[in-house]
């Protein structure tokens, strides 16, 4: 069914459209922007703010120690060179996928169910594109020679070394952070106007006033807003599947086995797009309930999005599934020990986690009941998240630690800074989440505004 | 520009030159300009020390800036290194004049246990920094032991004693000589009645003359030496089976056929570098040759040399004894009472005598210090039957002086101690406090004598209950002169002036003697004037040559009498657990507790660092339910230990051993706390296996730090071994995994290709290429809790691998240093070019560049890649930067570091041959592993040079590489493992 074409019984059953009728121009805005403007702030924000800026006190404590002591603080080792700091950045990495396949693939295609929650999964994409981002650096053994990673012009005429493909990275991972902001702002002009219209305080709107650059709702700047949008949205489509494929390239270009894979690609952003998705409905549940905006994160949306879970889990499923295939099939005995050691060795039940969370977990939405229940939704996309962290566990750690020499094998043991590290992560991503939700519209306002003009003309159409 | 008109002004160098020349004594120059007194250098003093405070004015030019800096510079010279003031005479290059950046090496000798190891010491600048072997010293034949090569950290460890001390204050060797002309007042008197020295195990000869001098002059006074590890067991047998003390000598390099009745001969005891060079050479098989020897060993704990033997069985120490009377039966020498046998040990035994008898004259029956008198004079007999005495087996005077049985004369020194009869204690070195048998109660005893004085490197156990400590020099810091293991006679030459206010015991005899003047170089020196070396010449070139011509023991000819070969030893009664006192293979008995180096090398049997652990049986364990790292208490006739303990495939059921040399409480900061001290359940009646002993559980777990946790190949060919009979129907036997096919052409290596080619035949895992690689590229130590996290700094680890039954295990040895991979895996990965390749097919570190993501690690198919996770390499230290080799750069923080090839030394040798307009020759340049190596396993050269021995043995059928499927094109290969089993006894 083409959500597009405005199908007068899914129209009338309110809880399965997107919109719900009633709403006019003045209405949407002034729901959307009071959350902002007028509302007192509520306690669970308080409450939610609190717990993220004492999580991110601890990162910047773990992040100081980090550099005063250097990264043996961590439990990375030789041979598990990589520990929790690029199981973090890939995990994050991931989840900043979903904003931007929302808004720019959904766009493209002109799924209309994405204009509520685009808003919302861009800023969650460009936050946790901020958290993976730091991670990279802090692994570094000399961080503050992080620079050297870019070409620039070094006087000594250095360059990076290109066959690398953490220089990919370095390309992709700014790139994808350049552009998610980019789309992200521009999409909010509009709204940045319209709050700068609103505001009542004049500090504000001399604020929210700079932020929109001079957005005054002319036809023109409707007309350029549209081609940039669109413009930007067709340079965002490609950058949803390079990061993550050149992201999985990390791993790919080693030998390692475990890593060694030509699937891991395709596989990755499979990945990224199930654990960004489990990410936003996460976020939009309780957000939809502590702002009454149930009306436009509705259970449409939500059921659309736990079918995007179900189907990319069936894609990660299908990855797991190969790999351990072509293991077999390639008669490599590297191979087949790593996924023998995965299955059965010393980490075996972070294994068996994670295909409890990825694979089964999702496969309850294959019923509507489940996929429209609010409880079942919340639970299944934290479990997908936590899966979504094990997998990387996996392939990172696990692979690492029982390679090529048996006399190399080692146990990794995560200390006490790498769990200050990953819940201080957490805690930047919920700082920036909440101060988002508290100071600029989490919904489109304007776009909301072109969905109800929509709704009122398809209506009066046919009279 | 003003003022600098004077920084124009060249160096007068022939002026410098001249002022040296005139100079009287000891005169230290840092500096060119310090010498020349240029204007920068008053400058600089001036500014430093000003008579009046100066104020820095604006505008100071970077000229003058910079004459500052270099001011600067060459004052930070002054942390101290200094030649010895008398003349050392280097080994290669003659004084003349020393070339700044070159090394020089001058020959020596270090003594363990009082036998001697002839070493070349390089040294730069003045300060000694990394031990070789002396090539001419019959010990050492070039390549040397873990300890000599670790000494040079202890010459520089800041927890060496620095100052005389006083009841625990801070002294002066004037003050002390006071005190104990006070005290030799008295002995003078009652002709030394009250005088006692107690020593060490001595083969110097002036020391020995030294001491008869004293004696002489103190009629009264007793002379007794100590050590814990003491070969009392090898003299008493000796006497037992000839009536008369020799010293045994084995001629390995003429034994096809070795039977090591629980002697550990490849990795410790006298001359064992020497034995292990000779043991080796006559099993490689080379081009043409395809003769191995053959070993068999009986053994109650694991050790090197067991795992070299094609045949092992493993016994309880207490039933070694009846295998030498069983091979000694089956030879023909009477032998009294009744032999216990277990089932099947008969037909083995009776397998290995015929084999023996085979090999007549060519044959060498060995046993264990440890093991009681009877197993040697049976031994002996052994050898006697198989027609081994004279030509594989020789018997000469006794190395050593003094006190023939030490625990003896330890035992009369306790009592007349006790009995009051001791007024002065002169301990030169040792620690028996430490390490006396603990029945002897040797502290208490000691606290009844009135004035007791210690030198000792260390202010240790014993010096803290001591009157006096006097800080003793290094034998890097003294004059001083030893025998090896075939009485060869070095002069030990000093290679710095000593470090601190340190003495001798040369010059604590002196003292001794009333003459506190006189300096250990006067001393040597005058003792060998008096015998054989009075022309300067030969005392010039006995110096050079590290050895004195003329001086091994001749060989002496004894004949085998009658002895009781009755049952000595009672073996634990009933369920009981016997106990065995070892020597450890890093820490000896306990003196290097304070060498990191040493403290952090992973024990070649269990691949555990930083302690020593109570080894049992896999049998065992399962009987008592016990798993690694569980802490037991151990009981042996009311005295108890705790120790955690190790389950060690290969250690003999029923029996627990455990390592001394651990557990000090006064080592210094890097051994205090590491292990349990063994000692404290060691009596004088059984000090080296017992039965009776009572493990019990106590519930709780230590972490070892272990560098290998996984000792099973998995199935993966890393180590290929095989028999010598297969070898000779299909050599390419080890083949396989060759360089898989790729489209792409490979690199054209023109000039040198360098490449390694190990021969796992010979290497009998003894680590001491790892300490040289320590020692030479300025490894840092990192500590227990870092090796306890995996990561250790070791650029070449040796790999153990276990193959076969879990209770006596094949155990195999397999050194890991940088494969110099032709594919680097390692180098396409690194996001920033720190890591690349050299035209010479190095793949090289470059450490500055490195940001440190460790992907290169990860990378790594070898894992041979080490991170620096903290600082680890001390900065702070200021004898640690003495110490490092000013070659090789000391890396930092956050970065990757690994194997070389030792770069450095290349550099060194292209450097010359360029110098000299001629290429680098074969053998010119020796890596440090590789000069070590006391087998010669491990071979560095040209590949592409068709002559060298490394292409050579890479162009052998048993060469292969590690993972050679993964295509990485390794420049270090390995030579399969032969053995060579008797056909006999195999299946």
């Amino acid at each position: 069914m083409n959500p597009n074409v405005p199908n007068p019984s899914t129209d009338a059953a309110a809880s399965h459209s997107l919109l719900p009728r009633g709403h006019t121009y003045g209405s949407v805005t002034e729901k959307i922007s009071e959350v902002v403007l007028t509302t007192r702030t509520p306690w669970s924000w308080l409450f939610g703010f609190s717990v993220g800026f004492t999580l991110l006190m601890v990162l910047m404590m773990a992040v100081a120690w980090l550099f005063y002591r250097g990264v043996g603080i961590w439990g990375v080792q030789v041979p598990v060179g990589w520990g929790f700091a690029i199981v973090n950045f890939v995990w994050w990495i991931g989840i900043g996928h979903a904003g931007t396949l929302i808004s720019a693939i959904l766009l493209l295609f002109r799924q209309e169910w994405r204009t509520s929650i685009n808003r919302f999964a861009e800023a969650m994409t460009l936050f946790a594109v901020a958290c993976a981002a730091i991670f990279p650096l802090l692994h570094l053994g000399r961080p503050w020679v992080f620079y050297w990673l870019f070409p620039y012009p070094d006087t000594m005429r250095l360059w990076p070394q290109w066959r690398s493909p953490l220089v990919w990275d370095v390309f992709a991972v700014s790139t994808y952070a350049t552009v998610s902001f980019m789309f992200w702002y521009v999409g909010l002009l509009p709204d940045l106007g319209n709050m700068r219209d609103r505001a009542r305080n004049r500090f504000v709107r001399v604020l929210y006033g700079m932020m929109a650059m001079g957005w005054r709702g002319a036809a023109t700047h409707w007309h350029r807003y549209k081609i940039a949008y669109l413009l930007l949205a067709g340079l965002s489509t490609p950058l949803v599947l390079s990061v993550h494929s050149v992201v999985s390239m990390d791993f790919t270009i080693g030998i390692v086995p475990g890593w060694h894979s030509t699937i891991f690609p395709p596989y990755f952003v499979a990945g990224a797009i199930f654990s960004g998705f489990a990410m936003v409905m996460t976020l939009t549940i309780p957000v939809r309930k502590i702002y009454h905006l149930e009306e436009f994160f509705t259970i449409r949306h939500l059921d659309n999005m736990a079918k995007v879970l179900l189907a990319t889990g069936m894609m990660v499923s299908y990855g797991y599934l190969m790999e351990t295939f072509m293991a077999w099939y390639s008669h490599g005995k590297f191979e087949i020990y790593a996924v023998i050691n995965r299955a059965s060795g010393p980490y075996a039940v972070f294994f068996w986690a994670m295909i409890a969370c990825n694979v089964l977990a999702p496969q309850v939405f294959w019923f509507k009941k489940a996929r429209q229940h609010i409880p079942t939704l919340f639970v299944i996309s934290l479990v997908v998240n936590l899966g979504m962290w094990l997998e990387r566990f996996v392939i990172v750690i696990v692979s690492l630690h029982r390679d090529f020499m048996p006399s190399a094998w080692a146990m990794y043991y995560p200390t006490i800074w790498d769990w200050a590290t990953l819940f201080g992560s957490i805690g930047l991503f919920l700082t920036l989440m909440l101060l988002f939700i508290r100071f600029l519209p989490m919904i489109s306002m304007f776009e909301l505004r072109e969905q109800v003009a929509e709704q009122t003309e398809k209506k009066e159409a046919p009279r | 520009m003003k003022s600098d008109s004077h920084a124009h002004e060249p160096l007068d160098l022939s002026a410098i030159r001249a002022k040296l020349a005139a100079a009287n004594g000891p005169q230290y120059w840092r500096s060119l300009e310090e010498v020349a007194q240029t204007p920068a250098f008053q400058e600089f003093l001036h500014r430093e020390f000003p008579p009046d405070a100066s104020v820095w004015e604006d505008g100071v030019s970077r000229r003058r800036f910079l004459q500052l800096m270099a001011a600067s510079f060459a004052l930070a010279g002054l942390s101290g290194c200094s030649q010895p003031e008398e003349e050392i005479v280097p080994y290669v290059r003659a004084p003349e004049e020393v070339v700044p950046g070159l090394p020089m090496f001058y020959a020596t000798a270090m003594t363990l246990g009082g036998y001697a190891l002839g070493l070349l010491v390089e040294s730069h600048e003045g300060r000694p920094t990394k031990i070789e072997g002396n090539p001419q010293h019959p010990a050492s034949l070039g390549a040397t032991d873990l300890f000599a090569q670790a000494s040079v950290l202890t010459l520089y460890d800041p927890d060496r004693s620095q100052v005389v001390i006083h009841a625990g204050e801070i002294s002066t060797w004037s003050q002390f000589f006071a005190a104990l002309t006070a005290a030799m007042a008295t002995q003078t008197a009652a002709k030394g009645a009250g005088l006692r020295i107690l020593t060490e195990t001595i083969t110097s000869p002036t020391l020995v003359s030294q001491l008869r001098a004293v004696l002489e002059r103190f009629p009264q006074a007793k002379w007794h030496a100590y050590e814990p590890l003491a070969r009392d067991n090898a003299r008493a047998g000796a006497r037992l089976a000839f009536g008369a003390e020799v010293e045994t000598r084995y001629r390995f390099d003429q034994a096809n056929v070795v039977l090591s009745l629980d002697a550990d001969f490849l990795t410790s005891g006298p001359g064992w570098v020497r034995y292990a060079r000779d043991f080796i050479d006559k099993r490689r098989v080379a081009a043409g040759r395809t003769d191995m020897n053959r070993l068999y060993a009986v053994e109650s704990v694991p050790s090197n040399t067991g795992a070299m033997a094609e045949h092992r069985l493993c016994v309880p120490a207490s039933r070694v004894e009846d295998f030498a009377r069983a091979v000694a039966k089956e030879l023909g020498v009477s032998v009294e009472g009744d032999i216990r046998l277990e089932p099947g040990h008969e037909k083995w035994i009776k397998a290995v005598v015929r084999d023996l008898l085979k090999n007549k004259g060519t044959s060498i029956v060995l046993t264990g210090d440890h093991q009681p008198p009877v197993v040697h004079a049976l031994v002996h007999a052994i050898n006697d039957a198989l027609g081994n005495v004279g030509r594989t087996v020789i018997h000469t005077e006794p190395v050593a002086a003094g006190p023939g049985d030490q625990l003896q004369s330890l035992r009369e020194l306790v009592s007349d101690m006790n009995a009051g009869k001791v007024e002065l204690l002169v301990i030169l070195g040792g620690n028996p406090v430490y390490d006396a048998p603990s029945d002897l109660r040797f502290a208490d005893a000691m606290a009844k004598v009135k004035l007791r004085a210690h030198l000792g490197l260390y202010n240790n156990e014993t010096a803290r209950l001591c009157h006096w400590h006097v800080p003793e020099t290094h034998y890097l810091e003294s004059w001083s002169d030893a025998r090896a293991f075939d009485g060869t006679v070095t002069i030990m030459q000093p290679l710095i002036a000593p470090l601190y206010r340190a003495k001798s015991a040369h010059e604590m005899m002196a003292a001794l003697l009333g003459r506190p003047d006189q300096t250990s170089h006067d001393l040597v020196r005058d003792y060998w004037k008096a015998h054989g070396l009075a022309d300067a010449r030969l005392w010039r070139s006995a110096l050079h040559d590290g050895v004195v011509p003329g001086t091994a023991l001749a060989q002496k000819t004894v004949t085998l009498q009658k002895f009781k070969t009755q049952q000595t030893v009672n073996a634990a009664a009933g369920s009981s657990l016997e106990i065995s006192f070892r020597p450890d293979v890093k820490l000896w008995d306990g003196r290097f507790a304070n060498n990191g180096w040493l403290q952090e090398l992973p024990h070649p049997i269990t691949r555990v660092a930083w302690g020593n652990m109570a080894w049992i049986a896999p049998a065992t364990a399962e009987r008592l339910g016990l798993a690694n790292g569980d802490v037991v208490e151990l009981r042996l006739r009311g005295r108890a230990v705790q120790a955690p303990v190790w389950i060690t495939p290969g250690q003999s059921e029923g029996a627990v051993s455990v390592a001394l040399g651990y557990g000090r409480t006064h080592a210094g900061r890097v051994g205090n706390g590491a292990g349990f001290n063994a000692c404290g359940l060691r009596s004088s009646d059984a000090p080296w296996f017992a039965g009776g002993l009572e493990v019990r559980k106590l519930g709780w777990r230590q972490t070892l730090a272990t560098t290998q946790e996984h000792s099973s190949m998995e199935g993966r060919d890393l180590v290929r071994v095989g028999d010598l009979g297969e070898f000779r129907k299909n050599p390419a036997f080890a083949r396989g995994g060759e360089k898989p096919p790729s489209l792409y052409p490979g690199w054209k290596y023109e000039g040198h290709a360098w490449g390694i080619a190990v021969d796992l035949t010979a290497c009998i895992g003894c680590g001491a290429c790892v300490l040289a690689c320590q020692s030479e590229n300025n490894i840092p130590v990192v500590g227990a809790d870092q090796v306890a996290r995996g990561r250790e700094m070791h650029w070449l680890r040796i790999d153990r691998y276990y193959k076969g039954a879990l209770d006596s295990p094949e155990t195999v040895f397999e050194p890991v240093m940088c494969m110099h991979c032709e594919n680097a895996p390692c180098e396409i990965v690194c996001p920033v070019g720190a890591t690349v390749h050299s035209d010479e097919g190095l793949n090289a570190m470059v450490y500055n560049r490195c940001v440190g993501t460790r992907y290169c690690s990860n990378n790594c198919p070898y894992k041979v890649r080490r991170f620096n996770f903290y600082q680890y390499s001390d900065l702070k230290t200021p004898t640690a930067k003495l110490m490092n080799n000013p070659q090789v750069t000391v890396r930092n923080r956050g970065v990757m570091e690994k194997c070389t090839y030792c770069i450095q030394r290349i550099e060194a040798a292209k450097i010359a041959a360029a110098k000299e307009n001629r290429p680098v020759r074969e053998g010119e340049v020796a890596t440090a592993c590789q000069a070590a190596c006391p087998t010669q396993a491990i071979v560095f050269g040209d590949i592409n040079d068709p002559n060298s021995r490394v292409a050579k043995l890479k162009a052998l059928p048993l060469n292969y590489g590690l993972l050679t499927e993964l295509n990485t094109v390794p420049r270090t290969s390995y030579l399969a493992r032969l053995r060579n089993p008797n056909p006999e006894m195999e299946g």
